[in-house]
């Protein structure tokens, strides 16, 4: 039943999806409008399926197929939170194709799950997960963010009349929902993979630094750190800051491709 | 009428052609001077504003060589000026100006500042002896066509001037303007406006430098704001998100280096440059820079466009004043022709009648009141009644094309002096008068 909900879910991101293409190229306030509902009609779906699956005591926490679903659905509630501050639906354009891509994969059945039979440690390993996932959130909001920067940078430079009439809301806001989500990540992130490494030394004993995951997600938490502190010591936006989010959220894609041939951190056969 | 105008705009001309032209405002009286010791001109004056510049004549015979002087002036080859200029005559002439001055041919169809500089313009050759009689007809019909077209169109209403663009444009970079700091460099009319425009958005303050230091403390004193000595511009200038320069500097007073230092000393916090200098103030280098977004005039234009469609019905009903006026104004102006030689007329018969009088008094001897009041009412009532037809005919040939020969004609049959230069002021009062002996 709860897939049944997700997929209703993904119906109404569908909408969201087709407003991020079409946003490209023109405005409509009618259709933003309507992406906007239909999104949070989907987050409804998508917390009814979460729900659902709690209270049902089936929940896997480490499954490729329900950690994606609780990735989008937090990214869909910081796209929310966003709304309510800055009343604009702009982020959709980065935030829906995302959401949309996660909550799919979530809703096709028989994913793999991680190898975590031999945790002892549950609540640490659902307090890493939940705030791995909120970082994530976070990171691909940053990282929409500093997109948006720059397609509004380039809007204002070309200095067609076009940049009067945008959508896209100023560019110093577009700075500042992108520096907030990326400050608000960050302590997440870095709990996330503290907790991480407490639930690998509870299970294994060690914390191997030579494992591709492990050594993919330092590297991931280091390049956000370096984006803090370079947007907080120089004020880094624009091409540079969309360099180094491109570079975190490519390292974050390849942390998470590791799964797959991690020793500590892998999927396997449900 | 023989007026002849000549010059470029900002939809003729691209801005580095304008800048070549572009004559700073203490250069304007010696142009001016120029122009009138140029052959065939009897009045001239130039009006040069960031968007055009404009050269408007009276001449002796309505075939000056305007692009000549365009030439010598500004020492330009013909290849390169020709190209972007316009020339009306006559009738085309007053309508052109009458456009300008009602802001019909701004860049911003309808904003106000344009008005201000044409006055500027006029006082200024005014007062250099280059506008006398003619071009003050003229100019003074454009002040009252343009105060028409201002009142009884929508044109100029909620005005969409270069400066309610620029805040449009600060919003869209900064999204409140609420805190921001505005620095005026130049102490212009156009930046002052642009900058109260800011300052009633919520900016919070302000900061004005001016080569003359005294103006700065003018103008800051105005907006309750900073007055920046010129040399402690680059030093202080990171302080303002938003710049509105305006200097009549020759060279970009803004480098690519200048830009950068800014940024790092403002953590890359973004600027906005609002350069309505020509030549421009901002170098196109220091405008590519990341976080530094400069405007120049013709940029502002493209951001306006939008906005001056809107207007167009408004403007129809502005052109239709304007041709109603041009063609009332042609027709005082021929008649003001005329008016010359239908004064020196009745002074011609004034003197018979006289000269009559006089005679007859030396034959009767003394006469009695009585006898006085009844020959100057006899010699008036006869004079006026052989005027009539001849002053009629006058004033209404002035206003088709055989006028010159009607008045030649009159002139020979009555053998009447009519001074070659007699101003026109002195022709209006006269033509009043006219009305008023009959």
């Amino acid at each position: 039943m709860s897939l049944l909900w997700l997929r209703f879910a993904l119906g109404c991101y569908f909408i969201g999806l087709v407003y991020a293409f079409v946003a490209l190229s023109r405005t409509s306030d009618l259709f933003s409008r309507i992406a906007f509902h239909a999104a949070s009609m989907g987050m409804v779906f998508h917390f009814v399926s979460l729900t659902e699956l709690f209270l049902s005591g089936h929940i896997v926490w480490a499954s490729v197929h329900n950690g994606e679903s609780l990735l989008a659905f937090l990214s869909m509630a910081f796209f929310m939170v966003i709304y309510a501050i800055y009343q604009t639906t702009s982020p959709g354009v980065v935030v829906f194709p995302v959401v949309f891509f996660l909550t799919f994969v979530a809703a096709v059945d028989q994913q793999p799950v991680l190898l975590t039979q031999f945790v002892s440690h549950k609540g640490w390993l659902i307090a890493h997960i939940v705030l791995i996932f909120t970082g994530y959130a976070a990171l691909v909001l940053s990282f929409g963010a500093s997109l948006i920067y720059l397609v509004q940078e380039r809007r204002l430079k070309s200095k067609k009349p076009t940049s009067l009439i945008s959508f896209l809301p100023a560019l110093e806001v577009i700075d500042q929902i992108g520096y907030r989500s990326l400050l608000l990540g960050f302590p997440f992130m870095t709990l996330g993979l503290l907790t991480g490494s407490v639930v690998a030394m509870t299970t294994y004993g060690r914390v191997d630094f030579l494992d591709p995951k492990i050594l993919l997600s330092v590297l991931m938490w280091a390049v956000y750190m370096v984006m803090v502190f370079t947007r907080w010591n120089s004020g880094w936006r624009g091409r540079r800051a969309a360099f180094l989010a491109t570079f975190t959220v490519v390292a974050a894609l390849a942390a998470w491709a590791a799964n797959y041939f991690s020793g500590m951190h892998r999927f396997g056969a449900s | 009428m023989r007026f002849q105008l000549i010059g470029l705009n900002h939809k003729s001309a691209p801005l580095e052609v304008r800048e070549r032209l572009a004559i700073p405002e203490s250069r304007l009286p010696d142009t001016c001077r120029d122009l009138t010791a140029f052959p065939g001109i009897e009045e001239g004056m130039v009006i040069s504003t960031c968007n055009r510049v404009e050269v408007v004549t009276h001449t002796t015979n309505g075939h000056a060589d305007l692009r000549g002087f365009l030439h010598d002036h500004f020492h330009l080859k013909a290849e390169d000026l020709d190209p972007h200029l316009y020339e009306f005559r006559d009738k085309d002439a007053v309508r052109h100006l009458f456009r300008v001055a009602a802001s019909l041919d701004s860049m911003v169809v309808g904003e106000a500042q344009i008005l201000g500089q044409v006055k500027e313009a006029y006082a200024t050759a005014r007062a250099v002896g280059a506008v006398r009689g003619q071009l003050d007809q003229l100019f003074s019909r454009a002040f009252a066509v343009a105060k028409r077209v201002r009142t009884e169109t929508a044109v100029g209403s909620s005005s969409v001037s270069i400066a309610s663009v620029a805040v449009e444009l600060a919003k869209k970079i900064f999204g409140t303007l609420q805190g921001k700091n505005v620095f005026i460099i130049g102490a212009g009319k156009m930046s002052e406006l642009a900058a109260r425009h800011l300052m009633a958005h919520g900016c919070a303050s302000i900061f004005v430098a001016n080569r003359t230091y005294e103006r700065a403390i003018g103008l800051a004193q105005k907006f309750d704001g900073q007055a920046i000595k010129f040399e402690d511009l680059y030093s202080t200038c990171d302080k303002a998100d938003i710049v509105i320069t305006s200097t009549g500097a020759p060279h970009a007073i803004f480098r690519r280096e200048h830009g950068e230092q800014f940024l790092a000393r403002r953590k890359n916090r973004p600027m906005f440059f609002i350069d309505i200098a020509v030549p421009r103030d901002v170098a196109p280098e220091m405008a590519k820079l990341d976080g530094i977004f400069a405007y120049d005039i013709d940029d502002l234009q493209q951001a306006v466009t939008s906005h001056v469609a809107d207007r167009r019905k408004e403007a129809e009903r502005a052109e239709a004043i304007i041709a109603s006026e041009v063609e009332k104004f042609e027709a005082r102006i021929s008649t003001l022709d005329v008016v010359p030689t239908i004064v020196s007329l009745q002074d011609h018969l004034e003197t018979i009648r006289q000269a009559e009088i006089d005679r007859v008094r030396g034959r009767m001897g003394q006469l009695s009141p009585e006898q006085e009041i009844a020959i100057e009412a006899l010699t008036r009532g006869i004079i006026n009644k052989v005027m009539h037809t001849p002053i009629t005919t006058l004033k209404s040939a002035a206003k088709e094309s055989e006028a010159t020969t009607v008045v030649d004609v009159v002139r020979r049959l009555f053998n009447l002096q009519v001074k070659a230069k007699e101003s026109s002021e002195e022709a209006a009062v006269k033509k009043d008068e006219v009305g008023t002996r009959r």
